[in-house]
């Protein structure tokens, strides 16, 4: 079976050395996600500076493919712009839709496409987009906030 | 079948699935059945017939298919009734174990203020941490409803029910007592005597999940002592779609009904209606009547191989595999150590590797098992683990299939390199 393609070295090594785990002491936007069907549970903060994501970290417990995929995933989107870091978004979860059928982009995805494998396992899909939706719960949750404080200041 | 050997590898070629290979042609070996068991031939064939040959609503038509229809179905309730020694009349078909429990806390929710059934504040439900999230959220929230207070069990380390405060748990003010045979998780099989001596005493009523009884050792409802118990089918060989409840009956026909509908009723106007006598008050719509045949089928083959064989046979695997698992360095089971009060399912957790990744690498070598939280979340908590590896027996599984799940043990941790 296609063990090797689901469980590529770079993800064995994120998730025995992940990146920015260890929530930031800064103030932040904080989210907690869960996959309720296995129990795996991240906490992410998040925290947007002039429409850039300034800092990504997390917390969590979960099998190795949630785990490498937050760590991945924050390590990635740090110092991208919010819209950029949506479009990577898109198309990370455009990957994991494939079924098999993409090797990813790797000028996009980076060290991402490593979790291409992932696609071909219907079960695990969800371990690899926790800590992704995690990420985007709290972007859109971010700007929803800034757009109501510059309201605010417009209607003040 | 009864009188010769018991043959696990004979049987086998009564279940269909075991012809087929899986991940690459690996042989199937499925330690999966706490979570549903596979189906032998005679039950599918006993609902293909049903569909073939006696179709009809039962309950409604008075032509010979509905005859028929109508025989098949309360000789499958005949047949519940007598696997668990209880009577006819006392065998309710839910749609599954979910449906049956949900069905006594809301019939005891709907019950009138004046009713033995009635649920009120200052009243007391008793559960465990070793509940099944069905045997536990229906009384939840029944007591969340009602205002009554939930209690519960707690779990040794060793993942044994903690009667010590037996006293204290269930008191005067108890009317339910709701609780699992054997757990899904650990493999436990609760101290069910005790607790129902003690129940009975304070006047409670005992509610009993027999989702991990049923189908594997000989149940008998009235030597037990119990007023409720309810199974499904799906894990005792039987189709999906079929649960059952059994209750007492003379508590059951002063009990107020759950869901309403066509079939349940004695009569109706624009305004009121009366309700059927029990069972049927307790089943309304047009039932599952091919799954209530093929479940009869499933106790048949159960009962033909025999409940002691299928019982011993399970035990002999568990207590192979619970020695060779607990010798693996790295390697921890979850509950007890024992073959003491304990059924065929082993939890166990393998350190460095999360028991999803567990699950997909043993799944390469076609080996089936349950991973994550197994739906008793407070139990995971309460054990410090974030979930376990699940593997469960039953009468078809063999000593090679033990073999296979210590050596996938093994090369999990090889592959991950812990
Ligand atoms: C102990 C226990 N109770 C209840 C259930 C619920 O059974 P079902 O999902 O068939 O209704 C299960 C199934 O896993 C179980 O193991």
């Amino acid at each position: 079976m296609d063990l090797d393609s689901l469980y590529q070295e770079v993800i064995l090594d994120h998730y025995k050395h992940p990146l920015h785990k260890g929530l930031s002491e800064e103030k932040t936007i904080q989210v907690h996600h869960v996959n309720p069907s296995c129990g795996d549970e991240i906490t992410l903060n998040l925290l947007l500076e002039a429409n850039m994501v300034a800092d990504i970290s997390w917390d969590g417990v979960g099998c190795s493919i949630s785990q490498a995929s937050t760590s991945i995933m924050s390590d990635l989107l740090i110092g991208k712009s919010i819209s950029e870091a949506f479009s990577i978004l898109d198309e990370f979860s455009g990957l994991m839709q494939s079924k098999g059928g993409s090797k990813g982009n790797e000028e996009v995805l980076e060290d991402a496409v490593a979790l291409a494998g992932v696609s071909k396992f219907p079960a695990r899909i969800k371990c690899a987009l926790l800590g992704w939706m995690a990420f985007k719960d709290a972007a859109s949750q971010g700007m929803s906030d800034e757009a109501s404080n510059k309201q605010g200041e417009e209607n003040g | 079948m009864t009188n010769s050997v018991f043959d696990p590898v004979a049987l086998r070629s009564d279940f269909p699935i075991f012809q087929r290979t899986v991940r690459g042609g690996a042989r199937l070996v499925f330690l999966d059945s706490g979570a549903t068991s596979q189906k032998p031939r005679s039950v599918l064939d006993a609902e293909r017939n049903f569909y073939e040959n006696h179709n009809a609503a039962v309950n409604r038509g008075s032509y010979l298919l509905a005859e028929e229809a109508n025989a098949a179905y309360e000789s499958a309730r005949q047949s519940v009734a007598d696997f668990l020694n209880g009577k006819f009349e006392e065998v309710i078909f839910t749609k599954s174990a979910t449906e049956s429990l949900n069905l006594l806390a809301y019939s005891f929710g709907n019950s009138q203020s004046s009713s033995k059934f009635a649920v009120k504040p200052g009243d007391g439900i008793v559960v465990s941490e070793i509940e099944h999230h069905a045997n536990l959220i229906p009384w939840q929230q029944l007591a969340k409803r009602t205002g009554a207070e939930l209690s519960w069990f707690s779990v040794t380390p060793e993942g044994r029910l903690d009667l010590s405060n037996i006293d204290q748990v269930i008191t005067e003010k108890t009317k339910i007592v709701a609780i699992t045979h054997q757990s899904n998780v650990l493999g436990t099989i609760i101290p069910l005597a005790e607790i129902v001596k003690r129940a009975h005493a304070v006047g409670a009523l005992v509610v009993l999940d027999a989702c991990q009884s049923v189908p594997h050792f000989s149940i008998d409802v009235a030597a037990l002592g119990i007023d409720f118990l309810a199974f499904s089918g799906h894990k005792a060989l039987g189709p999906t779609g079929i649960g059952v409840l059994w209750g007492r009956s003379e508590l059951l026909s002063e009990m107020e009904p759950f869901l309403t509908g066509g079939s349940m009723i004695e009569s109706v106007t624009m305004t009121d209606a009366t309700w059927a006598p029990i069972p049927r008050r307790f089943e309304a719509g047009v039932p599952n009547m091919a799954q209530a045949v093929g479940l009869e089928a499933a106790l048949k083959y159960l009962t033909e191989v025999g409940m002691e064989r299928v019982h011993g046979h399970e035990l002999d695997l568990t207590a192979s595999a619970l020695s060779q698992i607990s010798d693996i360095p790295g390697v921890k089971v979850v509950g007890p150590l024992d073959m003491k009060d304990r059924g065929g399912v082993i939890s166990f957790t393998v350190e460095g590797v999360h028991p999803h990744d567990v699950g997909q690498v043993l799944d390469s070598f076609g080996i089936a098992v349950r991973t994550g939280h197994h739906c008793a979340w407070p139990l995971m908590r309460r054990m410090n683990v974030v979930g376990t590896t699940r593997a469960s027996f039953y009468l078809y599984n063999t000593e090679d299939d033990v073999v296979a799940l210590v050596d996938g043990i093994r090369s999990v941790q090889k592959y991950f390199g812990v």
